[in-house]
């Protein structure tokens, strides 16, 4: 038991005078899709590069599979790595790319070839291992950089934002592709991406990382319903944060808005007296409903997105951004509406996570 | 339309090489081998009296001896400079501070500022019996040590020469590696020496090659560093030819010498164009 676990205890890492990453210790089940999610420079990349052994921790203990890697180089390191840029080898055919680890293990050519043919199957380009790799469009490209990977069979298997690089379309291809794969595979997955999307649509478990530290960790819904601090709300499209103040914690939680709206939550953790920031998702908003929390205000803008509108509502100082679904409206810009939503849907958000102190 | 635009672009960019080339390297070599085939007077000109019995002199066995003496020099010139320049341009390309790469290959071109022959006296106050680097030996006691006028003194200062002249091309093919290969093949298990082999060597095959005809196809020509290092003991085929036209005035003679050495680089670079070529093609 434990192949494919990954344990992070502890780890740092500093380039010169920036610190990229913190003190962080996370635990990854074997089998387990977990997701750094995080925006550029968060130290989600640099996270995944020590997992891999291409960079060394300042401090902290690397173990993999319960064995401690921290001071193994790369190359024995039961982990092999999907790259950004798919860093595929010019000088070798699409199966002389997937083969390279084979031939770095020393194994026989009568053991490679079917592995190699098996692999390109996988990812559905068998026949194609003739090819130059600069032959290949950036899908297929993505798909050998899978198989190479994936033929050594890792303990873990690490992707460093594969789908950037692609545009939107071969991106929703890729996602039912690495999900399948990774049901298939069984492998424990370590993926890393600056997309909400794809973190919530792939991950069992998904680590929001801001400035080096761990945010918020969580299944998808835990992250997407019940951001804890106002970076991972912003970061995951909440648009309605407000800072305030606790006014009472019996019954709902009332707090007051800095510019003076009163409303209530029933979501839990509220300290009478705290200054914080609360936020709504504009989907859980709507106009003239139910919901406790009522909001005066005066339409501004309309941005139509097909399945739904985005209305700008300005209350007082404030200005909203409410959801409304449905490609119609009776609305237009300048009426007065009331902006409703449920105590269950204001959100208690807290300032960034603290930083613990370097060693 | 664009095609011809661009085609008479191309010719009236390359016309200005071109023309000199044809003229200076295809008039020289044409002249060469006019001369090559005629016989030396009794003045030290040329005879119209054509014939192969320069080129039939040329293969006799104190001749050949000559040239292999000169391609082994090329050779040993040529695997010097790469064990020693390959090191450089890794650590001026990918390890060196990037402020100061430029710095850094200024000075790697710096020697070109003072003349081939000057810091080739240089080397000669340095090597010869009252030399710095004997005076440095006796300073300390120990007995001075006979170091010009060998093959080895001709090596170095040949590898010295032409040393730059491959830094320059293998910096150019090393700086252009994408460091996310190296990282992609040690996580794929490659030890530092597979990445080497197996990466980075057949990636910087094209500045390699470049830099190897670079260095080889003047050393093969030398006649500087033979005759100044190597105390004309020893006969290149670069101070030979030179010797034919200077001293002996034998230009016939002199004139199939070279001419047949610059046929036969060309002929070995046609030979060997797919390897030289394709050395990158590790495929599997």
């Amino acid at each position: 038991m434990g192949r494919g676990a990954v344990s992070l205890r502890g780890v740092s890492k500093s380039f010169g005078t920036v610190t990229a990453v913190r003190d962080v210790s996370l635990d990854v089940a074997p089998g387990e899709f977990l997701t750094l999610l995080g925006p550029s420079g968060c130290g989600k990349t640099t996270l995944l590069r020590m997992i891999a052994g291409l960079e060394s921790p300042g401090s902290g203990r690397i173990l993999l599979s319960e064995r401690d890697v921290t001071d193994d180089p790369p190359h024995r390191r039961p982990v092999n790595t999907v790259f950004q840029h798919y860093a595929l080898f010019p000088h070798r055919t699409v199966a002389g790319n997937v083969a390279f680890g084979l031939e770095m293990a020393g194994r026989a050519r009568a053991d490679i070839v079917p592995r190699v043919e098996r692999a390109l199957e996988m990812v559905r380009l068998s026949g194609m291992g003739s090819r130059r790799v600069d032959q290949l469009s950036g899908g297929q490209r993505q798909r050998v950089a899978l198989a190479r990977a994936v033929v050594l069979e890792p303990e873990v298997l690490l992707l460093d934002e594969p789908m950037s690089a692609l545009d939107r379309k071969l991106r929703e291809e890729m996602r039912a592709e690495v999900k399948s794969l990774h049901r298939r595979l069984g492998t424990t997955f370590v993926f890393v991406t600056h997309d909400q999307e794809e973190a919530l649509a792939l991950s069992d478990r998904v680590v929001v990382m801001n400035d080096g530290v761990i945010e918020q960790m969580g299944s998808p819904a835990e992250i997407y319903d019940v951001p804890r601090t106002r970076f991972v709300a912003e970061f995951l499209a909440v648009r309605n944060i407000l800072p305030a103040e606790v006014q009472s914690v019996d019954g709902p939680a009332v707090v007051r808005t800095e510019n003076g709206l009163v409303l209530r939550s029933t979501a839990g953790g509220f300290v009478a007296g705290e200054r914080l920031w609360v936020g709504v998702r504009p989907e859980r908003m709507s106009f003239d409903g139910a919901g406790e929390n009522r909001v005066a205000g005066v339409l501004e803008d309309r941005l139509f997105l097909g399945d739904r509108s985005e209305w700008h509502v300005r209350a007082g100082v404030d200005r909203l951004t409410v959801s409304e679904p449905g490609t119609s409206t009776g609305r237009q810009t300048g009426d007065a509406v009331t902006v409703t939503f449920e105590t269950a849907a204001l959100l208690r958000l807290v300032g960034p996570a603290r930083r613990p102190p370097l060693p | 339309m664009v095609a011809a635009r661009g085609h008479r672009q191309a010719v009236l960019l390359l016309a200005p090489a071109v023309l000199l080339l044809v003229v200076l390297v295809g008039g020289s070599q044409a002249l060469m081998l006019v001369a090559s085939l005629g016989r030396r007077s009794a003045y030290g000109g040329v005879t119209h009296d054509w014939g192969l019995q320069n080129y039939l002199r040329a293969l006799e066995p104190l001749y050949v001896r000559v040239l292999a003496r000169s391609v082994g020099l090329a050779a040993a010139t040529t695997i010097a400079c790469l064990a020693l320049g390959y090191p450089v341009a890794y650590w001026l390309a990918r390890r060196a501070p990037p402020a100061m790469r430029r710095t850094l290959l200024v000075l790697v071109i710096l020697p070109f500022w003072t003349s081939f022959l000057v810091r080739m006296y240089a080397w000669m106050f340095l090597l010869r019996t009252e030399g710095l680097v004997n005076l440095a030996l006796g300073a300390i006691g120990l007995p001075a040590l006979s170091l010009l006028y060998n093959p080895a003194a001709v090596l170095l200062g040949q590898v010295y020469g032409e040393l730059p002249f491959i830094i320059l091309p293998l910096y150019a093919s090393l700086e252009k590696l994408d460091p996310e290969l190296l990282d992609a093949a040690a996580d794929l298990g490659a030890a530092p020496g597979q990445v080497l082999r197996r990466v980075v060597l057949p990636l910087t095959w094209p500045g390699i090659v470049a830099g190897s005809i670079l260095v080889f196809i003047p050393s093969l020509g030398a006649y500087l560093a033979p005759d100044l290092l190597g105390g004309a003991r020893y006969v290149y085929v670069g101070s030979l030819i030179q010797s034919q036209f200077a001293v002996a005035r034998d230009i016939p003679f002199g004139a199939a010498l070279s001419f047949a050495l610059s046929a036969g680089v060309l002929l070995a670079l046609w030979l060997l164009r797919r390897p030289l070529r394709a050395g990158a093609g590790e495929s599997a």
